[in-house]
This record gives structure tokens, sequence and C-alpha cells, in this order.
């Protein structure tokens, strides 16, 4: 099972021909990942990766049943590239490009909402590493081999926070159903309680870790969601305890601009709700396993 | 990216916001020139620092004499101002901006600015203007109107019209607030600003509506198609170090502690910094070094840290992915002898390549501090800093 991707999911490049496009395509076809091909505009017809390049997004699903795309094309376009998608009926789209502007992704969000739910497009990131279903496909620029296939579901803003709690399930042998990116920017494709939905959905998966960070109300509105609609348990990690007020900590949406937003706040408002705060970084992993544990 | 005032009101009148007379000065005999050219019997004479609350911190005088302007530029210019909005450090004023006096009958609140909860833009108004919004956000919150705009169809009339009367104006003004208000509108829109703040927002005693104050936040991922915008950007009002760190394409915030920091990934930099504070030591910064770190980069990411001279350990934390460990350990073996490092250096490396990271660090001979999981290495770190600290005595 595991959610959004797996071993069947036709994925198809935009930006494909690029340097880090290439690159990141390589990697995720050596990892298994059903890669079909990739789209660069006025490089259709031409072969790249042993793979065929199209010319839109339309064509590489008409052709070759493109269902999930990720987007390595640069800011200036990447929102033009992921409405490209959703009307070509892309069911699931990762945007990994940093440095979208908010406004384009407004438009992105509002162009979303004009399709009904059931043919809405699904996008997580902006700036993301990517979707990973452990043993199955891989969606991102992350290090596939250091998730292991398993039960817990990982939803995060950050990458590489994302690949240190992976590495903490691993080294205690615990292993991974998804792990989601939803990105570091201000407003995303996907939030936090967005993917807790389909975890909660899933049959693989027994447990959600959660890894929020500072700014934004994403986190707590999950925690909300998890008391009142899942069955599942939620552990939760919060970074950004030493952020000061009003500083951008590099991910832009990573800023305490309002009440709420600092990471204190948040876990004191996670714990009301029911959620498992682990209490350091160090201890996502431990936690999960105790959390687990009380499953069995 | 902020802007001074006196260039949010520059954008502001472009859209047809009414805003006082004024103008630039960046000396004492300016200012009196530009007091001359306005004309009247009263001016403000305002520091332009990024930040709000200037009034309270005493960056704006009133003057009702040349002498008194004069003595106000002399005063204000090359003062640092502290606001609850600038830290304990302050900002240095470096340009006054000289207001004709303002007949006011009635001060309100008006901002816009994006919203992440309904990602719209948000519009916020209050009859009483003139004092700090988070404040009666939490005296008086009935006292604040919020309607929200759907950007793809942008501002409508009748949302401009409801604002104008929740902040209790005049039906004789309303037409001149929905021009103003969507004059604002636009300036946001047109220029990726992602806030646009008046505080006041006056009524005149003739039945005029005035920016008395603007302040305009810009989205930096979009100042690569705002060009006019990002020239705005007056670098004396940043930390110096932040801005040689932004020039070499790294993200760095400086805080006050003395474990220096150098981390891939936003995330794993916050959660770093965290593990730190929670093993009993303070982050001396922020610092995000990206992916893709070359030995060059690593360079000048271990000068940056070092510039700061309370740092007295320094602690490397890199969980590669894009990145590989053998790359990141080479730079670091290159940038602890080219820099002659003097103070404990800590590694903590994981993920791809991680054994031939290791290995290089090792067989480097040179005295690094290595650590296999994020707490061991925010331990030794800490550890290591106690030491310094008390050799130092």
């Amino acid at each position: 099972m595991a959610i959004l991707i797996n071993e069947n999911t036709r994925i198809i490049v935009q930006g494909f021909t690029g340097k880090i496009g290439s690159f990141h395509a390589q990697d995720m076809i050596n990892y298994g990942s059903k890669v079909v091909g990739g789209i660069t505009p006025g490089k259709g017809g031409q072969s790249h990766l042993g793979l065929p390049v199209f010319n839109t997004v339309k064509q590489a699903v008409d052709q070759v049943g493109a269902e999930a795309s990720i987007v390595f094309v640069p800011p200036a376009f990447a929102a033009d590239s992921i409405m490209e998608a959703a009307d070509a009926g892309i069911k699931y789209c990762v945007a990994i490009t940093d440095g979208i502007p908010t406004q384009d992704m407004m438009k992105v969000k509002n162009f979303l909402r004009r399709f009904s739910e059931d043919e809405r497009m699904i996008l997580t990131g902006p700036n993301c590493a990517g979707t990973i279903s452990p043993g199955r496909s891989m969606l991102g620029i992350m290090p596939g081999h250091i998730y292991m296939q398993g039960n817990v579901g990982i939803v995060g803003r950050s990458g590489t926070l994302g690949y240190e709690a992976a590495d903490q399930l691993k080294r205690l042998g615990i292993g991974v159903s998804t792990s989601v990116g939803i990105g570091g920017d201000p407003i995303n494709g996907s939030s936090h309680r967005d993917i807790l939905e389909h975890f909660e959905r899933d049959p693989e998966t027994k447990v959600v870790l959660m890894i929020g960070e500072i700014g934004g109300p994403q986190e707590v509105e999950a925690g909300m969601f998890a008391k009142e609609h899942m069955t599942k348990p939620l552990v939760s990690y919060i970074a950004g305890l030493t952020a000061p007020e009003g500083r951008r900590m590099g991910h832009a949406g990573a800023i305490i601009s309002a009440a709420g937003e600092s990471a204190a706040e948040k876990v004191a408002m996670l714990k009301d709700l029911g959620v498992t705060v682990a209490p350091t970084p160090s201890a996502m992993g431990e936690t999960v396993a105790s959390v687990l544990a009380k499953l069995a | 990216m902020d802007i001074h005032e006196y260039q949010a009101k520059e954008i502001l009148t472009e859209y047809g916001v009414k805003i006082a007379d004024g103008g630039l000065a960046y000396s004492p005999e300016d200012a009196v020139q530009r007091a001359r050219e306005i004309g009247g019997s009263i001016w403000a004479v305002k520091a332009q620092i990024h930040s709000g609350a200037r009034g309270k911190a005493g960056g704006i005088k009133l003057c009702r004499s040349y002498d008194d302007v004069a003595k106000a530029a002399e005063e204000l210019l090359g003062k640092r101002l502290v606001t609850h909005q600038t830290g304990p450090a302050g900002k240095v004023c470096g340009r006054l901006y000289v207001e004709a006096g303002t007949d006011i009958a009635k001060e309100l609140y008006f901002c816009l600015l994006v919203d992440r909860s309904s990602e719209r833009i948000v519009m916020v108004g209050s009859a009483q203007g003139g004092m700090d919004i988070e404040e009666l956000a939490q005296t008086n919150p009935e006292a604040i109107t919020k309607i929200y705009i759907e950007p793809s169809v942008g501002l409508q009339d009748f949302q401009a019209r409801a604002m104008a009367f929740a902040l209790g104006l005049p039906v004789s003004m309303i037409n001149t607030a929905v021009k103003t208000i969507n004059g604002c509108y636009r300036a946001l829109r047109d220029n990726d600003a992602n806030m646009l703040e008046i505080n006041p927002l006056v009524v005149t005693g003739k039945e005029d509506l005035l920016a008395l104050d603007c302040k305009m936040g810009f989205d930096d991922n979009a100042l690569f198609r705002r060009h006019r915008i990002a020239e705005l950007r007056d670098k004396t009002q940043e930390d110096p170090r932040e801005m040689a760190a932004a020039d070499r394409g790294l993200s760095y915030v400086g805080l006050d502690g003395d474990i220096g920091c150098m981390i891939n990934g936003a995330g794993l930099a916050m959660a770093t910094m965290d593990m730190i504070k929670l093993a009993g030591g303070e982050p001396a910064n922020f610092l995000d070094v990206g992916g893709g770190a070359s030995p060059e980069r690593t360079e000048k990411a271990f000068r940056l840290v070092l510039a700061d001279k309370n740092v007295k350990a320094m602690l490397v934390n890199i969980f590669a992915g894009i990145n590989r460990c053998d790359w990141i350990a080479e730079g670091v073996v290159h940038a602890v002898k080219k820099i002659d490092m003097k103070i404990p250096l800590i590694v903590r490396l994981s993920g791809t390549n991680v054994e031939e990271g290791r290995r290089i660090i090792a067989e480097s001979g040179l005295p690094i501090i290595t650590a296999e999981t994020l707490a061991e290495a925010a331990e030794k770190a800490v550890q290591a800093r106690n030491e310094v600290v008390a050799r130092e005595g």
C-alpha cells in the first residue's frame, strides 16, 4: 500500500533534460522508480536517459500513461509547470523547486481548486525533498538507501531533518511506509493535515511522525485533525526552539510572525491535543518506537 | 525584504494613495531645506529605519521652527534606535524623512498581508489607529475587521466599501476610501509585497485620507522579477554577516550564543541548534550550507562562522543526500588547514558515503572531534565549549 506512490506509479520528470533534472531522474531510476519519460518544451521527440522527451505534459499522459510528476523547473517558471501538470490530468505532483514567489503559489492553489475534489491533482512542495515509499518508489531527491520499508508514516517540512528521522528509525529496526516532504514555503501544495488524512486511510501505516517547525498554523491544525479524526497515534517534533522571533530561519516559511507560531507554543498546543511530542530531535526514533510498542 | 517609510510612500503615491508633503534628508542642512520647500510652520522629522514603533523609541520629532528641524536632524542622524522590532542591537538611522505637519481628525489602522492559513490576501482594518495592532487584537478583538481577498479575482469594490464603513468613515468619504484601499491593494499585488501596513491612516480636518506612515515587506522569492524593488534594499539596515552570507549563497542568522554551527538543510539546522540548547549550550548562529557544498563553499561557511569572535567551539552536522560525506569531509579538512582554526571542531557526518567521509577526517591528522549521532555531537560541542571557557578562566 503506502500512500501517494508505489512500485506501479508511472512517473514523468518536468525539467527533465536540465542538469539537476537529469541527475535526480537517473537516481530515481536507479532506485527502481517507474520513470516513463520527461518534459522539456521544445525537445519533444528526443530521447534522454533512454526515455522519451515530450513537449507537453498532456502528451506524456496520453502516450506513456504518466500519473505522477516531479518538477525541477526554475522558480520563475515552476508555477506554470505545476498548473500544466494539473491540467493534463496528472494525479500527484512533487515540486522540488525552491524559491517560487508566494503570489505564484496562491495562483497555483486557486487553479487547483477549479477541479472537483476527485479530479484534483495532489501537490506536495514546493521547496521539499519529495516523497518516498521505501522499497517501492522514490519521487524525490533524498538518499533512498537510508529508508527501510515498514509501518511508520513520516510527514515533514524539512528534507535533511526527515533523513535524520528515517535514520534514527532504521537504527532501531523500524521502517517507513511513506515519507512525504511538504516543503518549507509559507504556501504549499499539501499541509501536514492533508497528508495525515492519507496516512489515516492507509492500512499499512500504524503510526505517523510529523516533523514541524516554527511559523504558520499547519502543525496545530494537523494536531486538531488527529484528535478528532485519527485512530492512529501521532508523534511530533517541532524544530526551532532557539529561533528568535521575526527572523527567517532558512526556509521562506520558517519565521515566527504571530502568536502561536513559536516552537514552544506549538509543542504546548500539540500536547494538549494528545499528540506525543519527542522531547529532542535525537529522540524522534525512540519516541516513535515507544508508541509502536504500546500498539503491539 | 523590508524598505523604508519614504520608499513605501513613493510607491503608494504611484497608486493614487495620498500622503503628506515630505522629502528625504541626509543632513541637518538637507532637513531644513526640505522643511522650507514644504512650507507651513510644523514638521515631523522622522528617522528612517527598518522598524515600526519608531515614535516610542524617540525616532519621530515634531518641530515648530527651522532651528528645531536642524536640532532634531542633528540628534537623529547616526543615532541607534532600539524598538521591540529591532532587537536589542537596534538600528542606526542614516536617513531622515521631513514631513509636513498634518491636521489629524482621526487615526485609523489599515493593513494588507499574505495570510498563510487561508492562502489568500487578508485586509485588516480598525477605527482605532495609531496603536499596536497586536495589543488591540488581545484587548479588543471586536475592534478589528478582517476581509479576505481572492488573489486571482482581486479586491472588489464591495469589499473596499465594507472596510471603509468598518473604519467608521462618514458617507461623504467612502469613495475616497475605496480609491485609497484599491490603490494599496494594487501596490501590494503589482510589486510582490507580502505586507503593507499603514498605521496610522489618518482622516484630516478637511476630510481627506492620508497615509501618515507606511511599512512594506516584500517576498524575497519574487525579487528576481521586481528589479526596482530589489534596488531599494538598504544594506545598512541589515546584519552585515547575514548580508555577507547572502552574497555567498548561504543562509545565515546571527544569534547570541558561542557555539558556531554549519549544517545542511534549514530544518536540521534548527533541530541541531535545539539540541545544543538542550545539552546546555547556546548556538552562535543558524547556518544552512544547502545542497552541493563544495570545498570552496565549506571554506566560506567556516570563515563566516569564525568571523563571530564569540564563537568558542564549532559544530558541523551534515546529513548527506545530494551532498556526499566524502566531499564535505574534504571541504572541512581543507578549510581547517587553510584557516588555521584555533577552537575545537566537532563533526558529525551521516548519509551518503559516510564511511569514506569519516575515514578522510580520521586520516587528516587534525584534532577534529567526531560524533555519530545528533545527541552525541551536541553534547561534545557543549563539553568542548565548556573546556575552552574553563581554560580562559
